[in-house]
């Protein structure tokens, strides 16, 4: 006995005899001898020292960005996080708080959630944005629940190009409530919306039309008033999902008719991790008719009860689980706080200068690329013809497979796009290319040489 | 010596903000930057400009605002609120852990995938389950997934079963979740010893019964010992057993859930494998099954292929609901879970589970001796983790309610319990002190019950007002919803 995680461990004894008995086992005596476990399967403790020597064993044989460039996005993506932003995310006073029920004793939390919510709302241009759900997927998934509950429908549109993942947890999400999910047809040299088919599958029972911006190929939608007032004249509800990043270029959904708008926040100021911790942004007009509606966590602005005092603390909670149970409007509880203040000091860092010179350097790799790429014989680039932010879709078309031309990257020690001939076979022998800030001009280069090389066919 | 917490006036970084301050954290090297067709164009972001070091101060203040268990005691009831350990954060912090991307190659990432394949294999063997799905990120993220596993399940068999039972004393998320999944919910009443009703739960379960959600030990604390007998009913009538992990912390080790006859199992890793919890979240809340319901998992599976020494994603599974997040859950807190429970091994769990009981019951013997307190259900019989105390006695005498008693246990420097939970306990104080407090800290927890109890016979006025030694004294969080203010945007324009 003694772990040094268990101070009392040493002190067992004394605190029996102060209970009146003798062994902790009689504390246990309550479970059925027939379920009581001897032993754990499990390795016996290993010491810090240890536990890191093992990780850093296992972990060796990933590659990772820093190390070799990786040039995939696809609802996740590489973008640098300022030293400081990681400091403030491990001040422990954060990192170790539970979700702030005892608002008088967190109104550090309270106060930096209700910056992120308010940076996000100028960000997405609305007003009305919750502390955070799990990731863009499940944030969409919540998105068309509400749609629901808003309208009383139970029917949800979706572009064609979507992420597949991101489809399926949408299809999760609506399973319960039967909620049916249908597709809008999007040009197939454009990516465009097909207005006309918007037009026919927009009928009395839609909830919502949801569309993405910039899509998950890369491209932008430019007939984003047109969807709006079509979705609006149907009685629907218009959704848009961002990645926020682009936001900074480019013209925000609260400016063309959203209702609501869902996202991925990992890239302000968090790194991929393997895709999680991710942030899930969840935002609506300033309409009490959506905002009931809300799931997840809101903090207001609020003030204390013998004064003026400003004061922040979460606020429509009848909404919430621990108090409606099963007609809550969501059974979210835990979801991304602290991943929430690392996007608030982040975006507060950057400032407006900042975040545009961020998109605009990542959408002028990604535009270097894609051009002198497009100047290899045997690849086409962009798949779509639109203007992109910073991703595009790399055709190969000269008989040869992507998953070769990755493979002979990842000897050059480059990690290539992701794939999509499983996912959009339409498209042919195809990749999503995705660049950022963290990619140096040598990067660029060493990635259109060694493709060129690969296309010559002399690797 | 009292407890005073920091307090600045701190602006928001709105009000902060300087107009000729610039992040400049970027040098861009190609110089040729894209033209926008002006349909696209964003005209203008209003964000503040800070300098670096008025971001760095502005969040320090901020935090040191805030309270956390590096701050001292947090007895927040079926939160299991333990010290994290630092080195967790320093190995989730190495590159490999941060700058990996999900759509890698997976023969780029095979360490990533031998962590999550282990992990799986550790929850397994500690829940009693056959396979575990890493993908959840919060529990209540993995009782939607339980939830949808049971209607894939049904429906692969050709059942027609549309209720989930839940006893009157579970966690809110239960039957929201239920919910949310699609199901009719049937609560039922507890008994006089706070424990399932057995005969209550037999006259529920019919063969419309999809599953009974249960947390073993309950949210009182205590141990469902009924557990044979329960799983029997639910079994005998086809309907499948879930299990609630947000109160793991008080077995783990001593007993299992799948050998009690739990069909499915959800951990909460931000509770019982001490992963920090983030002022609510990024948490993870893997879903263990048994054998019946391993094909209906969320792809991909993560395999081993022994004779090649290589981990494979296995996205070959017909059967599969296919995703309940993008991606493979939040790895980054795995692998701190991970790391935890090898610096943990089979005996510290073991240890870890003994201690927080012994320190609840502890406590619970120390505070229902006050005058005041009581615990309702079943005083005698040994609690697990966590207990509820009811501070109606002291309401009665008083008018000093279990939100006075927790607001003034603010001012001692500690964090609140979880209080008017569950709703079966009039003035409820739901305590967990989990295995990580020392001994002196307890006893410094019950001299300021003590304390309160006097002080309420003493001065009920001045404890209804409490906390003092807070930041901010305390809030009128009912105003704060009539008119919710949600955003600096929404702020300037009422302000105008």
């Amino acid at each position: 006995m003694g772990h040094r995680f268990v101070p009392n461990s040493f002190l067992l004894k004394e605190m029996l005899k102060e209970l009146g008995i003798d062994s902790v086992d009689e504390l246990f005596r309550d479970i059925p001898p027939e379920f009581r476990t001897d032993r754990l399967n499990l390795s016996p403790p290993l010491s810090e020292q240890e536990t890191l020597w093992h990780l850093r064993r296992v972990l060796s044989k990933n590659r990772y960005q820093g190390e070799i460039p990786i040039f995939l996005g696809g609802g996740c993506w590489f973008h640098y996080v300022p030293a400081h932003v990681k400091y403030i995310t491990q001040r422990g006073e954060f990192l170790t708080a539970y979700t702030p029920y005892q608002s008088e004793a967190s109104q550090g939390l309270l106060q930096a959630l209700f910056e992120y919510q308010s940076l996000v709302a100028e960000l997405i241009g609305l007003e009305v944005v919750n502390a955070s759900m799990y990731d863009w997927a499940t944030a969409l998934g919540e998105a068309a629940l509400m749609s629901c509950r808003v309208t009383g429908r139970r029917r949800f549109l979706v572009p064609h190009f979507i992420s597949p993942e991101r489809r399926s947890v949408l299809q999760n999400y609506c399973e319960g409530i039967g909620m049916r999910v249908d597709e809008i047809n999007q040009d197939p040299n454009s990516g465009q919306i097909d207005l006309d088919h918007l037009r026919n599958v927009l009928s009395e029972d839609v909830a919502g039309v949801y569309i993405e911006n910039p899509s998950y190929l890369g491209f932008l939608e430019e007939q984003v008033d047109e969807i709006s007032d079509l979705t609006h004249r149907a009685g629907a509800l218009f959704i848009v999902g961002v990645n926020p990043i682009s936001l900074a270029l480019f013209k925000p959904p609260g400016e063309y008719g959203a209702d609501m708008v869902v996202g991925e926040g990992q890239p302000l100021g968090q790194s991929p991790s393997f895709g999680g911790p991710s942030l899930g942004i969840f935002a609506c007009r300033n309409d009490m008719k959506l905002v009931r509606q809300m799931p997840g966590r809101l903090i207001g602005m609020a003030s204390t009860l013998d004064g003026d005092e400003r004061a922040f603390c979460m606020v429509l909670q009848t909404r919430e689980q621990h108090i409606r149970r099963e007609r809550a409007t969501s059974n979210v509880c835990s979801n991304e706080a602290l991943c929430a203040i690392a996007a608030a000091a982040y975006l507060a860092s950057m400032g407006p200068e900042g975040l545009k010179t961020v998109a605009s350097i990542s959408m002028a790799n990604a535009h270097y690329l894609m051009k002198r790429l497009a100047e290899i014989e045997g690849l086409d680039a962009p798949a779509f013809h639109a203007f992109h932010f910073n991703e595009f879709v790399l055709r190969r078309v000269d008989g040869g497979t992507m998953r070769d031309f990755n493979q002979k990257l990842l000897q050059e020690n480059i990690h290539g796009g992701h794939i999509l001939v499983s996912e959009f076979p339409e498209l042919g022998e195809s990749e999503l290319i995705c660049s950022t800030e963290v990619h140096s001009k040598r990067d660029l280069d060493r990635f259109v040489e060694a493709a060129g090389k690969i296309m010559e066919g002399k690797k | 010596m009292t407890y005073r917490q920091a307090k600045y006036p701190e602006p928001l970084v709105f009000e902060l903000s300087q107009s000729e301050r610039e992040g400049g954290f970027f040098n861009p090297e190609i110089e040729e930057i894209p033209e926008i067709p002006p349909k696209l164009r964003r005209e203008r972001l209003n964000l503040p400009r800070l300098s670096e070091p008025e971001v760095v101060r502005h969040y320090v203040r901020l935090s040191q605002m805030n309270f956390g268990i590096e701050s001292g005691l947090y007895p927040l009831g079926s939160c299991t609120m333990k010290y994290n350990p630092r080195a967790c954060e320093d190995f989730s912090a190495l590159p490999q852990v941060r700058d990996i991307h999900p759509l890698q190659d997976a023969s780029t990432v095979q360490g990533a995938l031998e962590i999550l394949y282990r992990l799986e294999r550790m929850l397994a063997e500690i829940g009693g389950v056959k396979r575990v799905c890493l993908q959840p990120a919060a529990g209540a993220h993995g009782e939607l997934l339980g939830m949808l596993l049971v209607r894939a399940y049904f429906k692969d068999i050709g059942e027609n079963r549309t209720e989930v039972v839940i006893p009157d004393s579970a966690h809110g998320t239960n039957f929201a979740s239920a919910a949310m999944a699609g199901f009719r919910v049937v609560v039922i009443p507890s008994n006089s010893t706070g424990r399932v009703d057995v005969e209550a739960l037999r006259a529920a379960v019919s063969d419309r019964t999809a599953a009974f959600m249960l947390t073993n030990p309950n949210t009182l604390g205590l141990f469902e010992h009924e557990i044979k007998e329960i799983a029997s009913i639910l079994h005998d009538a086809g309907a499948l057993l879930y299990y609630d992990g947000a109160n793991l912390n008080g077995i783990m080790g001593k007993t299992r859930p799948g050998d009690m006859g739990f069909d499915i199992v959800h951990f909460n890793l931000h509770k019982t494998f001490s992963t920090p919890h983030g002022g609510g979240g990024p948490g993870a809340g893997p879903v263990g099954v048994s054998e019946k319901l391993e094909p209906y998992l969320p792809v991909p599976i993560i395999q081993y292929d022994e004779d090649k020494d290589k981990y494979w994603l296995d996205y070959n599974r017909p059967k599969s609901i296919g995703k309940i997040r993008s991606f493979f859950g939040n790895f980054a807190v795995l692998v701190k879970a991970y790391a935890y429970l090898l610096m943990m091994g089979a005996s510290g769990l073991k240890e870890a589970t003994e201690v927080a009981v012994l320190n609840a019951n502890y406590l619970k013997e120390k505070l229902r001796r006050i005058p005041g307190f009581e615990v309702r259900y079943d005083p005698e019989a040994p609690c697990k983790h966590e207990f509820v105390l009811s501070a109606e006695p002291l309401k009665r005498e008083t008018g000093v309610t279990a939100r006075d008693v927790a607001k003034r246990l603010l001012d001692f420097g500690f964090h609140a319990p979880t209080y008017y939970f569950p709703p079966i306990v009039p003035e409820a104080l739901m305590i967990e002190p989990t295995e990580t407090e020392p001994k002196e800290e307890l006893d410094r927890f019950v001299d300021a019950m003590k304390q309160i109890a006097e002080e309420a016979r003493r001065d009920p006025e001045t404890l209804k007002r409490a906390p003092f030694s807070t930041s901010v004294s305390r809030i009128d969080e009912v105003r704060a919803s009539r008119r919710p203010i949600l955003s600096w945007k929404q702020f300037v324009r009422l302000r105008k």
